[in-house]
């Protein structure tokens, strides 16, 4: 089956036959469709032409690879192709995402008074140079703030539970854990706004937020937690054992902070989570249109919730409004993410 | 905790006493298990909580309505006809319909990380996975709503035109008017369920890649040195190995698709309706039935919800303890090492 058996066939690299073969299948299938899917059938769409593109190339490729290669040859080829392009696919989705939530804010994001002012006052309708989601961008800080201040120290704590005590009990809290990390956040939202709003009368407030985003971070920054907890080699623990420090001093002095990038990256996947949270925002406090700097008095805006609002009047400009806070969120997201990764490459390198 | 180690003095024992192997616990470290137990029990109840408030607040409903909840199409409460027939489907259908959209998207795009992308790029390609899985979900809402959408009911379109007798894609107006009804197709399952695999992609391809990448490389040079293609290797090698992480994965994403609430709100035009016809406008799942009706719920109503909530957390329950169970087992067989 091997084409040549004196010269090894090259696996990874292609060759210049193969460059040609799959340059000129690009170029002949898309002519071809050009000329049938435009001309001749005269249908239009970009999906459908990109669609018929790639069936057309997939075939041409497949017809000019037979003509000097077996077949498993020709099928590796094949799928080699189809993951470039559904990678291309998928990058591309994302791509667009983030580009287009930015080009559709722009007209807001070039107003200084976006990020200055809040909307109490200023109607959906009002042109860009007037309000602003300053009070969002507040209310999102101080919401996913004391988030974090109750988030961390329980996920922290039970990470360091699941991970250094152990026992029989430690493994229902684990399996507990797990099955927690994918709760869809609307039960979270629904059972604080029952428990906090409905039984005990608070009133809907960014602190009911908070709590709500915080029963979501938990369990990821537990669990995430845990891992991170695991890979401190056991020599670091054991040999604090042997100079004789106590359980406590071995873990505070030389597992956490051995596991400090870790637990850092699992907080700040958990904040990127909690962050976005639009369901619990929605149930648990209002969206208000003024500044609310007081977490347990009037109902507070967020970043997620003020997008959902403005989307939600069908307002050209609301909407326009509602991209640019998605751009701010977005950068606020991308800013984190960039910290989770400068932080692990700090981990990788001390390992 | 404030107690630190330094400060509990060293008991010194007498030579003829043999040192406990098991002893008591020094002061600090009482107080750090017992702490750190505290907190776990803690996050075990509130946690565990959330299932066992959702099943008891289920209860005067089900006493209420009895089977016919389950059963019962609309949700008109005013008129005290409630039933999650119809958004339990229209969950399944939303989640169905982004599986199927996310599945071998997922599964290519794993495949290319571990495989076949070139070593300079591979890192950067992880980082956007994760970096996919961390854009908020109304962002993805707003991407659906307003950049795919117009082109996605073309294709909606396209396919009742032509597979319209197929009951799937079929839609209720006239594909081939010639000033077709937009409207029709707005808003559908479909696109609801287009947004929602943007997020179960990256879920699903973590998972995956993490497992392609566990494959034995001892087993992947085997089938290089027999003359196997790239795909050769795949095939008998990754793939069979890494089954249980791909299953596992994928049950772990479609968790995430039951329960996504904001991208499918900004979507969807709420309807009540059995129906499969998933290019069509209007359905309802059950977390944006809570996060449109539980404002202006009354006591029952919302005993209501909490049911369908209920309901929402056994499934997803089901399928992520499933998922994490076959993982767990996926990995249990990786010491296939040379």
């Amino acid at each position: 089956m091997v084409s040549s058996p004196v010269q090894p066939r090259k696996i990874r690299s292609l060759t210049s036959d193969d460059w040609v073969s799959l340059v000129g299948a690009v170029i002949a299938s898309f002519a071809l469709v050009d000329l049938i899917y435009l001309h001749i059938l005269n249908t239009s769409g970009a999906l459908g032409f990109v669609v018929c593109w790639f069936a057309s190339f997939m075939l041409l490729f497949a017809a000019v690879l037979s003509f000097v290669n077996p077949r498993h040859v020709i099928v590796d080829r094949l799928v080699t192709a189809a993951l470039y392009v559904a990678a291309l696919i998928v990058l591309g989705a994302l791509a667009s995402t983030v580009i287009y939530t930015f080009a559709q804010g722009w007209r807001a994001l070039v107003h200084l008074n976006f990020y200055t002012h809040d909307m109490s006052g200023v109607s959906p309708t009002a042109p860009l140079n007037q309000g602003g989601i300053l009070h969002a961008i507040v209310g999102t800080v101080i919401e996913v703030g004391i988030a974090i201040a109750i988030a961390v120290p329980v996920g922290v704590a039970t990470a360091v539970y699941m991970s250094e005590v152990g026992g029989r009990f430690a493994r229902w809290v684990r399996t507990v854990v797990e099955a927690m990390t994918a709760l869809p956040e609307i039960l979270a939202g629904l059972f604080v706004y029952v428990i906090l709003i409905v039984y005990v009368g608070l009133p809907k407030t960014g602190f009911a937020v908070s709590v709500a985003m915080a029963v979501t971070m938990v369990p990821i920054i537990a669990r995430a937690g845990e891992v991170a907890l695991r890979v401190v080699p056991s020599g670091l623990r054991e040999a604090s054992s042997a100079l004789g420090a106590t359980h406590w001093s071995t873990v505070r002095k030389v597992v956490l902070p051995s596991a400090k990038a870790g637990l850092a990256t699992a907080t700040i996947l958990a904040v990127a989570r909690g962050i976005g949270e639009t369901a619990v925002a929605l149930i648990t406090s209002g969206a208000s249109s003024f500044m609310t700097i007081n977490p347990i008095k009037n109902p507070m805006n967020s970043l997620p919730l003020f997008i959902f609002t403005a989307d939600q009047t069908h307002e050209p400009l609301a909407i326009v409004r509602a991209f640019g806070a998605a751009s701010v969120l977005l950068a606020m997201v991308l800013v984190l993410f960039i910290l989770t990764r400068w932080l692990s490459r700090d981990k990788g390198a001390r390992r | 905790m404030s107690t630190s180690a330094s400060s509990t003095p060293t008991t010194l024992r007498s030579h003829s006493e043999p040192r406990l192997l098991e002893p008591g616990l020094e002061r600090s470290d009482r107080i750090f298990h017992g702490l750190s137990t505290l907190t776990g029990a803690f996050v075990l109840l509130v946690t565990g909580g959330i299932g066992l408030f959702l099943g008891l607040q289920a209860i005067p409903t089900l006493r209420h309505y009895g089977l016919s909840f389950f059963t019962t199409v609309v949700w008109q409460p005013e008129l005290d006809h409630i039933g999650i027939a119809a958004v339990l489907l229209g969950t399944l259908e939303v989640a169905l319909v982004a599986m199927t959209l996310a599945f071998p998207l997922a599964l290519m795009l794993a495949l290319f990380i571990s495989d076949y992308a070139p070593v300079k790029i591979k890192s950067y390609l992880v980082s956007a996975v994760d970096l996919m899985a961390a854009v908020p979900s109304i962002i993805y809402g707003l991407w659906g709503f307003f950049l795919l959408q117009p082109h996605a009911i073309t294709l909606s379109r396209w396919l009742s035109q032509h597979f319209g007798w197929f009951p799937l894609f079929h839609v209720d107006t006239d594909p081939n008017a010639a000033v077709w009804q937009q409207s029709r197709y707005t808003s559908s399952v479909f696109i609801a369920g287009a947004a929602v695999s943007m997020m179960a992609i990256p879920l699903a391809c973590a998972v995956m890649r993490a497992v392609f990448d566990q494959a034995p490389q001892g087993e992947r040079e085997a089938a290089m040195a027999l003359g196997g293609t790239r795909f050769g290797v795949v095939r008998t090698v990754v793939l069979p190995f890494a089954r249980g992480g791909i299953i596992g994965g994928s049950m772990l994403a479609l968790g995430r698709a039951l329960g996504e609430t904001a991208a499918v709100l900004i979507i969807i035009s709420p309807a009540y309706e059995i129906k499969f016809r998933v290019l069509e406008a209007g359905t309802q799942t059950i977390s944006a039935l809570i996060a449109g009706n539980f404002g202006n719920a009354t006591a029952s109503q919302l005993s209501a919800l909490m049911t369908a909530g209920f309901v929402l957390f056994l499934i997803t329950l089901l399928v992520n303890t499933a998922a994490a169970v076959i993982i767990r087992r996926s990995r249990s067989g990786a010491g296939t090492d040379i």
